[in-house]
C-alpha cells in the first residue's frame, strides 16, 4: 500500500506543477478576451477597465494563481468569458464525453491487440505473423489526422453513420432504446479511428513480450515435463507476457488522449478537444488552463491505474516494496 | 529494409520539395477560378482514332454545359514534354528559373493531382507544401534533440541538484498529453503571423514541447557511459569534462540520437500538419500539407473530391520510410 500511496503523492505533485505551467502559459499569451470590445466605439475604455477589474485581469501574477488554486480546491474552475458560464459547467460534460470515448477505445484496442499479438508471436515467422507485421507497419504510418478524415469520408459515403456530434437533433424526444442506438451510431466511427490508431503499437508490444515469455526457462521446463504447448501458452506464457504490457497502459493513454484531440475535433465529438481549440482562438484563459489540467488528470489517472494493476498482478513489485520498506 | 535505401528514398522526397520550383509545373498560388475542384487530368496514350502515341498526351479542358464539371476537348492532343520552359519561379530559394520538369502547351493546366477550390494545381502545392511540412519535421526533430541532448547531457553528467531539477521539469512535460501541451503553448504566442514567422514558431513550439523525452534518454545513456571504467581512467589521466563528453560519451549516444531523430521527425511533421489544419500554424496562401487538408473540414469537399485527401495520403509513405529508417538505425546501433 505504501507503494500506491507514494505514487499518489507523486501524481498530486505533478498535477500541481502542471497547473503552474499551464497558468504561466496562459498568462504569457498576448491579448485578452476583451480585446475585440476595444475596437467597438460604443464601448468606452472605462467599461473595459471595469470588466478587467471585475474579472481580476490586472492583479499580480502570484495573487491570481493563488486565487485560482484556492477556487480550484473548492471545485470552482473559474469563469469562461466566451461562454459566459462557469468553466466547471462547461468542462464536466465534455470531460465525461472524452472519457466515454477513450475508455471504450482503450478497452476495445486492448482486447483486440492482446490475442492478436499473442497469436502472431506463437506463429512467429509464418503467415499470421507476417500479415500482422505488415498491417501494423502500414497502420503505424497512417497519421491520426488522415484516419479521422477517412472516418468522415466513410460517414459521408455510406450514409450509415452520422458525420459528427454525439446525438441527433431530436435526441430529447427519443425513447430510451432509441437514445442508446443514436449515441452508438455517433460513437462507432470515432471509436474505430482511435482503436486503429492505438492498435499497431499495442500489437507489436504484445508480440514482443509474448515471444520473450515463450522463450523463458519456465516454458522450456514445462515443455520438458510434457505439458501441452497450447495449455502452456494459455495458462502460463500469456500471464507473464501481460506484465510488461501493464506499464504500457499509461503510455497508451497518453497517445490516445492526443489522438482523441484530433479525432474529436474532426468528428465534432463534444469532448475536451474541440473545447480547447475554441478557447485558444478566443483567448479564453480559464478554459484553456482547465482543459490542460483536466487532460493531465486523465493521463495521471491512467498511470495510477497502471501502477495499481501492476502492484496487483506482479508479485515482484510487492516484494521489492516490502524490502525497501524494511530497509 | 536497409538504412541506406530508406535514407535514399527520403532524400529524394526532400530534394523534390527543395527543388519544387523546378519539379512542380506551376506556381503554388496561381489561381484558375473557372477550374475549381477539377479531378486529376487524364493522361492518354491512345487517341480517338485508336492510334497509340509513345509520348503521353493530355486534352485541354472546357467547361461542361451543366454544373461545374469540365470535359475534355478531344479535338487536339497536347503531348507532355519534359524539361520545358514555363512560368518563372524561384528554385531552392536561390535562383530564378523558368525551367520545369514537365509541361504541356495545352491552354489549360495539367493538373496531375487535380485542383483545389481556387483552381490551384494540387501537385505543385503539394511539393511547395512539403517545404514547410517536411522541414518542420526534420528541423523540429533536430532542434528538440539538440535541446534534449544539452539538458539531458548536463543533467546526467553533473548529477546532483542539476539533475534533480531538470528531470523534475522533464517529468512535468511528459505528464501532459503532448498535443494538448502543443496547443496550450501555442496559445502563449500571437495568433496572426506571417508564414515565415509561423514556420519558425512551429519549430520553437516543437522544440519546447519535445525536449523532455530525448533529455531523459540522453541522461540515462550519459549516466551509464560515465560509469564505464575507461571514462574513469581518462578522468584520472586528467581529461577535461569537455574532452570526456566529446570523445567518450557522445559516440555512445550518437546511434540512439539518430534513431530518435527518425522516430521524432514524422511525429513533428504531423505536429505542423495538425497545427496548420486547425488554422494555428502556417496560413494560406502559402501551402502546407496541414492547411491544404483544412478544406476537408467542409462537407461537400469530403463528399465529392477524393484528390483533396492527397496531402494526407502522401504522408503515409513518408512516415513509413522514416519508421523503416528508425528500425534499421536501431538494429545497427544494437549490433555495434
Amino acid at each position: 500500500m505504501r507503494y500506491l500511496a507514494r505514487r499518489l503523492a507523486h501524481a498530486v505533485a505533478v498535477l500541481l506543477g502542471v497547473s503552474v505551467l499551464s497558468f504561466l502559459l496562459a498568462e504569457a499569451s498576448p491579448g485578452s478576451a476583451f480585446d475585440e470590445l476595444m475596437l467597438d466605439p460604443q464601448v468606452s475604455p472605462a467599461t473595459i477597465a471595469a470588466l478587467r477589474d471585475r474579472y481580476g485581469l490586472d492583479r499580480p501574477l502570484v495573487e491570481k494563481y493563488v486565487h485560482w488554486l484556492r477556487s480550484l480546491l473548492r471545485g470552482d474552475l473559474g469563469y469562461s468569458v466566451m461562454h459566459n458560464t462557469p468553466v466547471s459547467v462547461l468542462l464536466w460534460p465534455r470531460a465525461r464525453n472524452t472519457l466515454f470515448l477513450t475508455v471504450t477505445a482503450v478497452t476495445l484496442a486492448w482486447s483486440l491487440a492482446m490475442p492478436l499479438g499473442a497469436w502472431a508471436a506463437s506463429r512467429r515467422g509464418r503467415w499470421p505473423d507476417r500479415v500482422t507485421a505488415g498491417a501494423t507497419t502500414t497502420l503505424l504510418a497512417v497519421p491520426d489526422l488522415l484516419l479521422g478524415l477517412t472516418m468522415l469520408l466513410v460517414a459521408v459515403r455510406t450514409g450509415y453513420f452520422p458525420t459528427g456530434g454525439m446525438v441527433s437533433i431530436g435526441f430529447a424526444d427519443l425513447g430510451a432504446w432509441e437514445k442508446v442506438k443514436d449515441v452508438v451510431a455517433h460513437f462507432v466511427l470515432p471509436v474505430t479511428a482511435l482503436v486503429l490508431i492505438n492498435l499497431p503499437v499495442l500489437v507489436r508490444h504484445m508480440r514482443a513480450s509474448m515471444i520473450d515469455a515463450l522463450q523463458s526457462p519456465f516454458m522450456q521446463g514445462g515443455r520438458a515435463m510434457g505439458v501441452p504447448e497450447r495449455r502452456l501458452r494459455i495458462r502460463y506464457a500469456w500471464r507473464v507476457a501481460l506484465n510488461p504490457m501493464i506499464s504500457l497502459l499509461g503510455l497508451s493513454v497518453a497517445a490516445l488522449l492526443s489522438a482523441s484531440f484530433v479525432v474529436e475535433t474532426i468528428m465534432s465529438w463534444p469532448g475536451i478537444g474541440p473545447l480547447l481549440l475554441a478557447a485558444i482562438v478566443a483567448r479564453d484563459l480559464h478554459v484553456v488552463v482547465a482543459v490542460v489540467t483536466c487532460s493531465t488528470m486523465l493521463l495521471i489517472g491512467g498511470n495510477l491505474l497502471a501502477d495499481a494493476l501492476l502492484y496487483w498482478a506482479d508479485p515482484r513489485v510487492r516484494a521489492s516494496q516490502r524490502t525497501i520498506g524494511a530497509g | 529494409m536497409r538504412a541506406p535505401f530508406a535514407l535514399g528514398c527520403l532524400a529524394l522526397v526532400y530534394l523534390s520539395a527543395v527543388f519544387a520550383g523546378f519539379v512542380a509545373p506551376y506556381d503554388p498560388t496561381t489561381q484558375h477560378r473557372e477550374l475549381a475542384f477539377v479531378s486529376p487530368t487524364r493522361i492518354h496514350f491512345v487517341d480517338d482514332t485508336g492510334r497509340l502515341h509513345l509520348r503521353p498526351f493530355v486534352y485541354a479542358m472546357i467547361p461542361a454545359s451543366t454544373g461545374t464539371a469540365v470535359i475534355e476537348d478531344r479535338s487536339r492532343p497536347y503531348p507532355i514534354r519534359f524539361v520545358v520552359r514555363g512560368a518563372r519561379g524561384r528554385v531552392a530559394g536561390v535562383a530564378d528559373s523558368d525551367w520545369h520538369l514537365f509541361g504541356t502547351e495545352s491552354p489549360t493546366p495539367l493538373f496531375l493531382f487535380g485542383s483545389d477550390d481556387f483552381g490551384r494545381d494540387l501537385f505543385s502545392r503539394l511539393l511547395f507544401g512539403g517545404q514547410i511540412s517536411l522541414f518542420a519535421g526534420l528541423l523540429g526533430a533536430a532542434l528538440s534533440l539538440a535541446l534534449g541532448t544539452v539538458i539531458g547531457g548536463v543533467a546526467g553528467y553533473y548529477g546532483g541538484w542539476v539533475d534533480e531539477i531538470n528531470m523534475r521539469i522533464a517529468e512535468l512535460f511528459l505528464a501532459l498529453p503532448w498535443l494538448y501541451l502543443l496547443f496550450a503553448v501555442r496559445m502563449a504566442l500571437p495568433l496572426d503571423l506571417a508564414p515565415t514567422q509561423a514556420f519558425l514558431l512551429v519549430l520553437i513550439l516543437i522544440a519546447v514541447v519535445g525536449w523532455a523525452r530525448p533529455a531523459r534518454l540522453v541522461r540515462g545513456l550519459v549516466l551509464s557511459a560515465r560509469a564505464r571504467d575507461y571514462v574513469a581512467a581518462a578522468r584520472c589521466l586528467g581529461a577535461s569534462d569537455a574532452y570526456l563528453l566529446r570523445r567518450h560519451v557522445l559516440p555512445q549516444i550518437i546511434g540512439m540520437l539518430l534513431t530518435q531523430a527518425a522516430l521524432l521527425a514524422p511525429q513533428y511533421i504531423l505536429a505542423e500538419v495538425t497545427l496548420s489544419f486547425f488554422g494555428l500554424g502556417v496560413e494560406e496562401p502559402v501551402p502546407s500539407w496541414g492547411n491544404m487538408l483544412a478544406s476537408l473540414q467542409r462537407y461537400h469537399v469530403v463528399a465529392s473530391y477524393w484528390w483533396m485527401f492527397l496531402p494526407g495520403i502522401v504522408m503515409v509513405p513518408v512516415f513509413w520510410l522514416y519508421h523503416s529508417l528508425a528500425d534499421a538505425l536501431h538494429r545497427r546501433a544494437m549490433s555495434t
